[in-house]
């Protein structure tokens, strides 16, 4: 239960504060999520990661959609060098993920272990 | 033991936040370009986003409602012109603002702060042009108008109060991929851009290749490789028209044979010269000549094909006027287009304007040069090179009474490589036309307004550079064309080569009067035409320089004159043409003299190819690409023996040189070559340059590239050279010295016919799309369009046809 709650406050919040704020502030999320509900430090981390992982690959398949893919065509051409939209989100999912993730995984640290 | 862990782990978060967020690590920073809502994903245009909106800016005194039609058209609705301009701004700035931005960068030589010191020798060539220079006086001549004025207020305004609302998400995508920011538009800038069209159209002088020609070959030959006129000339004021009397007589300085024919070597190079296939075609026929009784106007400008596209289609409506037509981002008004009572069109005049003179200085402090016997002070202008990631560049350009000193010492031009040429000691003053004074966004604005033959007249005189062929039609019958711009009154040969600096006596001695600048108004024959040829015969009375193409003239005026009831879509088909005029000369020549005797199977196969052709460069012609190969051959095979030992930067012969001397001589001195003991014909010449171009042919067919449109692989690249953002391989007929002269990288840039009916019946199509943003479905949608040859109507709209199906989406600007 704590590791779904984790991971849909990592996502919603980050979707939140990348409104306003530069996108590495998702570690921030990550960090400050893993402070407030404690859980193990895999646990952690895999919450934080899949929160922004999904969140944002679910994002960029959204906006990307609507766009018929027409832009991921041409990015993942100039990124990744081949053209593989489908590739291209898992990128930015991953991306998104790991960083998140490591400031999960620094937050839940910081917590004294579980007895 | 947590705490370190934990300590650690934020380490490891912080070096990969540095990695994915700066160009340290990576090529790019990736978690910024790829994070969904800030990133470049924010620009994947949703393909039914909704352009409707309500704006306010106090700035505006009125309200403006902007109809955009289903190709994204913005149908611009002003209360007053202060309004319009504004509008056409924020419009500019809202779908091409980095591609104007970036085109100011380059006007200004600031191309390095955003790339680096790879750039650092152009912007330094584009500094010491006196491009900011001329962009500073030409900004202080139009606030002198306080009409050009206002419009250039309201224009700016309206381009910063877009750049103003861009967040992060909404920065097209090359910001971020750049990792710079847009700073705030000024009417300086618009001038800057202007002058980028001057770099581009007023740039066309060889002085330096042929000061190298001429002291190279001797007199005889040098006439023979670069005569100063051509035969098939059909100039845009017919033969045969009388021209008064000059009101200016050049006279050429005493001691031209022993100074100006002898000033040696020159080892400096312009290196950003303008494609010299930079041209377009222009006509206008009247009534008597087309089916509806109503003229015609059609024009496709020649430019460089880039995405995003140089021009942004607009219609512009207040109640002083009503026009529609091709737009520069970066510039009020409507450029090329037509209103409701007439049509205008350009082509590019080309003339020498931009000379230089070699000057003497005192010593190597440049603080003096010597100028009629005396020592004169140098004024130093200090060019600031901002250079990302590294400390600045400071060049100091000496600027003297005939402009400043271009190539100096420490300054020769720029290698292909983008490195600087080290080879001149000598110093070379530019005198150019596009330094002076001069408000050519009057002319535009005047144009938007013209009602008659009267209006345009006093609208074209404002227009001196880049000097254009500017034509017209109205709906009162009239058609008339002017070879406009301010043209220095040159003495024979003034200006051809690097003249002597040390004195006025081969200075410009006046501008040839404006009435006395060849024009056409409503010919016998009905219709005028340009396509960048001499705008008048040798009987002209003011010296016009040496060559000129000719080519494409001659096709459109032979055609012109053969037409009768003319509609639209048979002009549709006059523009896209593919006829090869030369080709259509030189082949029976080349089958004549090949000797294929000894030929082997390929040979005589790309023979056959060659002895089928239509003379038609259409996309999947294979004789085009024999032809091409073959005459590339034939070119080289006669030229390069001779030019092997010649100094450098210097100028093969133009193609209609080489042509026109076949044609006409067939023991044209050139066909030998001298580095063989024996003399060659051109019977030798040919068929040896049949067996060289047979070799290439044969690698070619192998690629699979022998049809014309793959082998010439014409493509509409990102202003980036990003293939991504480009495309590539388009199925495009057409080339050099043909109406439809789209080549590699260059061509129509605009095509549109207006015929000037009751109603008028307009259509167009240029090479791109609205959307400047490549993430837009707008982005690159025309360019099929453009490639089938196919056309726009374009649509004239009205206020009261703001609930026509058309009207896809409305922006609403209010105070």
């Amino acid at each position: 239960m704590k590791f779904f709650i984790s991971l849909l406050l990592t996502a919603a919040l980050s979707f939140a504060a990348c409104l306003f704020l530069p996108w590495w502030v998702i570690a921030i999320v990550g960090f400050v999520v893993a402070l407030a509900i404690p859980q193990g430090g895999g646990r952690a981390f895999l919450s934080g990661f899949l929160g922004v992982f999904l969140l944002w690959a679910g994002l960029c398949f959204w906006i990307s959609a609507a766009n018929d893919h027409l832009f991921a065509h041409k990015i993942s051409v100039l990124i990744l060098k081949i053209d593989n939209p489908a590739l291209l989100m898992i990128v930015t999912g991953l991306i998104g993920g790991l960083v998140a993730g490591f400031g999960s995984l620094s937050g839940s640290l910081l917590r004294p272990r579980r007895s | 033991m947590r705490i370190l862990l934990s300590a650690l782990c934020m380490i490891i978060t912080a070096a990969l936040i540095l990695v994915l967020n700066t160009k340290y690590v990576l090529p790019a920073p990736l978690g910024y370009l790829l994070s969904p809502q800030q990133g470049l994903w924010q620009n994947a245009e949703p393909t039914d986003k909704n352009f409707s909106e309500d704006l306010k800016f106090p700035q505006l005194k009125g309200k403006v409602s902007v109809y955009f039609d289903e190709r994204l058209i913005p149908h611009v609705f002003a209360e007053n012109e202060d309004d319009v301009y504004f509008v056409q701004g924020y419009l500019h700035a809202k779908f091409r603002l980095w591609q104007m931005e970036l085109q100011t960068h380059v006007a200004a030589g600031r191309l390095s702060e955003i790339a680096g010191d790879i750039a650092l020798e152009h912007d330094r060539e584009f500094r010491r042009l006196g491009m900011v220079y001329a962009a500073e006086t030409a900004e202080k001549e139009l606030e002198k108008d306080p009409m050009i004025k206002a419009s250039c207020d309201a224009y700016t305004a309206g381009v910063n109060s877009y750049i103003n609302s861009l967040t992060e998400s909404t920065l097209p995508p090359e910001y971020k991929l750049l990792g710079y920011r847009p700073e705030q538009w000024s009417n300086l800038k618009t001038a800057l851009f202007l002058k980028l069209m001057c770099s581009d159209l007023a740039g066309h002088d060889a002085d330096f290749e042929m000061t190298n020609a001429e002291h190279f070959f001797s007199a005889a030959d040098f006439n023979l490789l670069y005569p100063l006129g051509q035969d098939s000339l059909d100039p845009i004021v017919p033969k045969g028209t009388v021209y008064a009397a000059p009101a200016i007589k050049p006279v050429a300085p005493k001691n031209v044979d022993s100074l100006y024919l002898n000033m040696g070597v020159v080892s400096a190079e312009e290196s950003q010269k303008p494609d010299p296939t930079n041209g377009s075609n222009n006509w206008a026929v009247s009534g008597s000549k087309t089916k509806s009784g109503a003229p015609i106007l059609c024009n496709d400008p020649h430019l460089g094909l880039n995405l995003p596209s140089i021009w942004y289609e607009m219609q512009l409506s207040t109640p002083t006027f009503n026009a529609y037509g091709a737009t520069f981002p970066g510039s009020p008004s409507i450029i090329i287009g037509f209103n409701d009572s007439c049509a205008f069109g350009v082509t590019n005049g080309g003339r020498d304007v931009r000379d230089y003179y070699e000057i003497s200085f005192k010593d190597d402090s440049r603080k003096q040069y010597l100028f009629n016997g005396e020592w004169k002070t140098t004024d130093f202008r200090i060019e600031d090179i901002k250079i990302a990631g590294k400390p600045d560049f400071y060049d100091t350009v000496a600027y003297t009474i005939f402009g400043p000193v271009m190539f100096d010492q420490s300054f020769a031009g720029v290698t292909k490589d983008g490195k600087p040429r080290v080879t001149n000691h000598k110093n070379y003053a530019v005198r150019w036309k596009a330094h002076d004074p001069s408000n050519e966004l009057l002319m535009f604005n005047l144009i938007n307004h013209a009602k008659n033959y009267a209006d345009y007249s006093a609208a074209v005189t404002n227009f001196h550079t880049p000097g254009q062929n500017c034509v017209f039609a109205c709906k009162n019958g009239d058609i008339a064309i002017r070879a406009q711009g301010d043209w220095p009154a040159k003495w024979k040969g003034q200006g051809d080569f690097v003249m002597p600096g040390i004195d006025s006596s081969y200075m410009w001695q006046g501008m040839i009067p404006q009435n006395e600048i060849p024009f056409q108004y409503n010919p016998e024959r009905g219709f005028v035409s340009s396509a960048n040829q001499k705008p008048a015969d040798s009987t002209y009375p003011y010296y016009l320089g040496r060559e000129y193409p000719v080519a494409r003239g001659l096709e459109i005026n032979k055609r012109l004159s053969a037409m009768q009831q003319i509609t639209p879509q048979d002009m549709m088909a006059l523009q896209t043409d593919n006829f090869n005029i030369y080709a259509s000369e030189m082949v029976p020549v080349f089958l004549k003299e090949i000797n294929s005797s000894a030929f082997t199977n390929d040979q005589i196969k790309y023979l056959s190819l060659l002895r089928s052709w239509n003379f038609e460069n259409d996309a999947a012609s294979k004789g085009a690409t024999v032809y091409d190969r073959l005459f590339a051959s034939f070119r080289s095979a006669i030229y390069n023996d001779e030019f092997a030992n010649a100094p450098q930067p210097i100028q093969f012969p133009f193609e209609s040189t080489l042509i026109e001397a076949t044609l006409r001589d067939t023991a044209y001195k050139f066909f030998d070559d001298i580095s063989t003991p024996q003399k060659e014909t051109l019977s030798d010449i040919a068929t040896s340059a049949f067996r060289s171009a047979s070799d290439s042919l044969h690698s070619i067919e192998a690629s699979g590239k022998l049809e014309w449109a793959k082998f010439k692989d014409t493509h509409v690249t990102h202003m980036l050279r990003l293939p991504a953002f480009s495309r590539l391989h388009l199925p495009i007929g057409g080339g050099t010295n043909m109406i439809n002269a789209t080549t590699g990288d260059h061509g129509p840039s605009w095509r549109m016919i207006v015929s000037l009916t009751a109603k008028t019946e307009a259509y167009g199509v240029y090479p791109g799309g609205q959307n400047g943003n490549p993430g837009s479905r707008f982005y690159d949608n025309f360019v099929n369009q453009w490639v089938a040859g196919k056309y726009y109507s374009l649509w004239m709209m009205t206020r009261e046809e703001a609930k026509d199906p058309r009207v896809k989406w409305v922006m609403n600007f209010s105070n």
